[in-house]
């Protein structure tokens, strides 16, 4: 069967594009005088979730919760150590470096700082003819031009920009650079690691749209690593909110943004500024910080900062359950519970 | 009250005269020696340094080895500018030759250095399980005094400029290995390299095309610090009778000679120190301005 065919098959039979499953990344500290291991970092710790095509998922959290740890995981720059990762159906967590070429076409990414994701001694051509020739996806001089000449018709950058060199743009257009080389190879699957969120305001959204633009296009599913919820609510499908190395709570983004089961997620939805100064909120104020990833609380991992904490979350920790219809938390509280706590929460429209 | 008021008939005031002065135009040549005068400067000096070298024969010389006793420890003259040395050799000839050794062993000592160190530092940079055996093994050169080293591999060889050359490139090596190995280390972190491991880029590519040309500017500039060293170790072994040969005239031997009598007829040492300080402070000031002229930090801000 060949390839396409065979991807047509499993996109019917449902198998997801990507699928992630109690995936695990721990770095070694080491320290002393002999370098030996005096701990780890607990920087993703058992993350499951599916990605289809042409499908936004967006991994929303606060720095340090290993929402990157877990991209970078997915595009085997990190080797996880534990758990399973699923590209169409094939293993690709346990491919030895020799054989990562065919995944390294289909799974690409875009990085946050727009200043130092691009080589700056190289021209822009150089930079997205690197990806083409070393796939070997054109056969002559000419081809390559046009697919270059392609790439940045795509991502609406004019054609004579391809002798400049990076320093000659600005942040946002940079980042379509970057937008065009994670393109250039024609991957399914897009890494947005915190994509636009170093770009002002209006150059931000313009980028969201291009994203968005290319996805209805291109059919591309996006894995969008961001900790912007106001962001993440114009382009994404569903959201993954991480805390502390654990997905805490999944679900697609209305449910998210109407009827958020976990705290924390009710946390980070009640500091999403509102841009009306008379609008009346019940901010939920969280106290303390993160808890180190060294040594991450016994029990819910969010339980030291939990407004609603109480015996069961110290010692048992909540597996991702279902709370409704295609939505996930890791949460004891259960629904009467919830309902008690309304009072407490922003009115999120 | 009346300040305030403006009277009917006043007329509006002149136009400011032009006190600003034009904006002078510079061509290309112009606003690069404006903006890095000690590159100008040093490279201007090493350029005459350079001319000297090359153009020794011809510039009114004579053979700076030729003997001449009776004509011995002459004081400088119209006919010997530079006077002559215990042995009648005349002291002009032999600072114009020995500008030649100085540096020849300098940009020797700096190219090489440079080169070798880059290689163990791209390697041990980049393939990480090599670089403790890689680095212990500089730290132990590193732990030699680069001069006692010099000396003691110069025991070891006949005089003669290639042995100066290696004799004084092998304790550079370590220094310039750090560097670029340190340079790697944070190179191969940027989002550039990841995003060209994710495109597919095989490893010698990386190094090759997103890893070496961003060491090339610290590099250049520590090359330069290297070849002014060199041409001092080079003086300082001649000195000690460890280096270049006595029958090819170096600034270090020349001093060496005149030593003995250098309070008597102390412009025997006078004239190559001076040929040696000045080009010394030409190669450093060439560096300095390379370092002002590159450094990334300084690049942003233009």
């Amino acid at each position: 069967m060949p390839p396409e065919a065979a991807a047509a098959a499993l996109q019917a039979s449902g198998v997801p594009l990507l699928n992630v499953v109690g995936l695990k990344k721990h770095f070694a500290l080491h320290g002393g005088l002999l370098g030996l291991s005096t701990g780890k970092v607990h920087a993703v710790d058992g993350v499951s979730f599916t990605l289809r095509r042409g499908e936004t998922l967006s991994v929303v959290g606060e720095s340090g919760c290993g929402k990157s740890t877990v991209g970078k995981t997915i595009l085997r720059l990190l080797d996880p150590t534990e758990g399973e990762i699923w590209l169409d159906g094939a293993r690709i967590d346990t491919l030895p470096a020799r054989q990562l070429r065919p995944l390294r076409r289909r799974v690409q990414v875009v990085f946050q700082d727009p200043f130092s994701s691009l080589n700056p001694r190289m021209r822009v051509r150089d930079i997205l003819a690197e990806p083409v020739v070393n796939f070997g996806l054109a056969k002559s001089g000419s081809e390559l031009d046009d697919r270059i000449a392609a790439l940045m018709d795509k991502v609406h950058l004019p054609r004579d920009a391809l002798r400049r060199y990076p320093h000659e743009f600005s942040g946002g257009q940079r980042q379509r650079i970057g937008i065009a080389r994670a393109l250039a190879p024609g991957a399914d699957l897009i890494i947005c690691d915190e994509a636009v969120s170093a770009l002002d305001v209006s150059v931000k959204a313009q980028i969201v749209n291009l994203l968005a633009e290319l996805q209805d296009e291109l059919g591309l599913a996006l894995l969008f690593i961001s900790h912007d919820l106001a962001i993440v609510e114009h382009l994404t499908h569903r959201v993954g909110v991480m805390y502390l190395g654990k997905i805490v709570e999944l679900t697609d983004r209305r449910t998210l943004f109407s009827r958020a089961h976990h705290p924390y997620t009710k946390a980070l939805l009640s500091a999403v500024p509102v841009p009306d100064p008379l609008a009346k909120r019940d901010r939920i104020i969280l106290r303390g910080d993160v808890p180190s990833p060294i040594n991450p609380p016994s029990g819910c991992r969010f339980h030291t900062r939990c407004p609603f904490v109480f015996d069961r979350c110290r010692v048992e920790e909540p597996l991702l359950r279902p709370v409704g219809e295609a939505h996930l938390s890791a949460c004891h509280l259960d629904a009467s519970v919830a309902v008690q706590t309304e009072r407490l929460l922003p009115h999120h429209a | 009250m009346s300040s305030a008021v403006v009277p009917p008939d006043a007329v509006a005031a002149p136009a400011l005269p032009d006190v600003l002065p034009p904006p002078r135009r510079r061509g290309r040549v112009g606003t690069f020696a404006y903006r890095h005068p000690t590159i100008l400067a040093g490279g201007a000096l090493l350029a005459v340094m350079l001319l000297i070298a090359v153009f020794a024969p011809v510039l009114h010389t004579v053979d700076p080895t030729a003997l001449a006793p009776a004509r011995r420890l002459r004081a400088p003259s119209g006919e010997y500018w530079f006077g002559t040395d215990m042995l009648g050799r005349d002291i002009y000839s032999r600072v114009m030759y020995g500008a030649r050794v100085s540096l020849l062993v300098g940009f020797a000592v700096a190219l090489l250095s440079s080169a070798i160190g880059m290689l163990i530092g791209l390697v041990s940079g980049y393939v990480r399980w090599t670089d403790a055996v890689i680095m212990r093994v500089m730290d132990g050169l590193m732990a030699i005094p680069g001069i006692l080293l010099a000396i003691a591999l110069m025991a070891l060889t006949r005089g003669s400029v290639q042995n100066v050359i290696i004799a004084i490139t092998v304790p550079q090596v370590p220094q310039v290995s750090r560097l670029v190995r340190g340079l790697v280390l944070s190179l191969r972190e940027q989002p550039y390299v990841e995003a060209a491991v994710a495109a597919g880029t095989p490893g010698w590519k990386i190094i090759l095309r997103h890893i070496l040309p961003n060491t090339l500017a610290p590099l250049m500039v520590q090359a330069t610090y290297i070849c002014g060293s060199a041409m001092i170790i080079e003086a300082i072994l001649s000195f000690i009778g460890a280096g270049t040969p006595p029958i090819i005239p170096s600034w270090g031997n020349i001093m060496a000679e005149g030593r003995a009598l250098w309070q008597v007829k102390p412009y025997i040492v006078f004239f190559p120190a001076a040929f040696l300080s000045v080009t010394v402070l030409a190669v450093n000031l060439l560096g300095d301005g390379l370092r002002d002229a590159l450094d990334p930090r300084a690049a942003r801000r233009l």
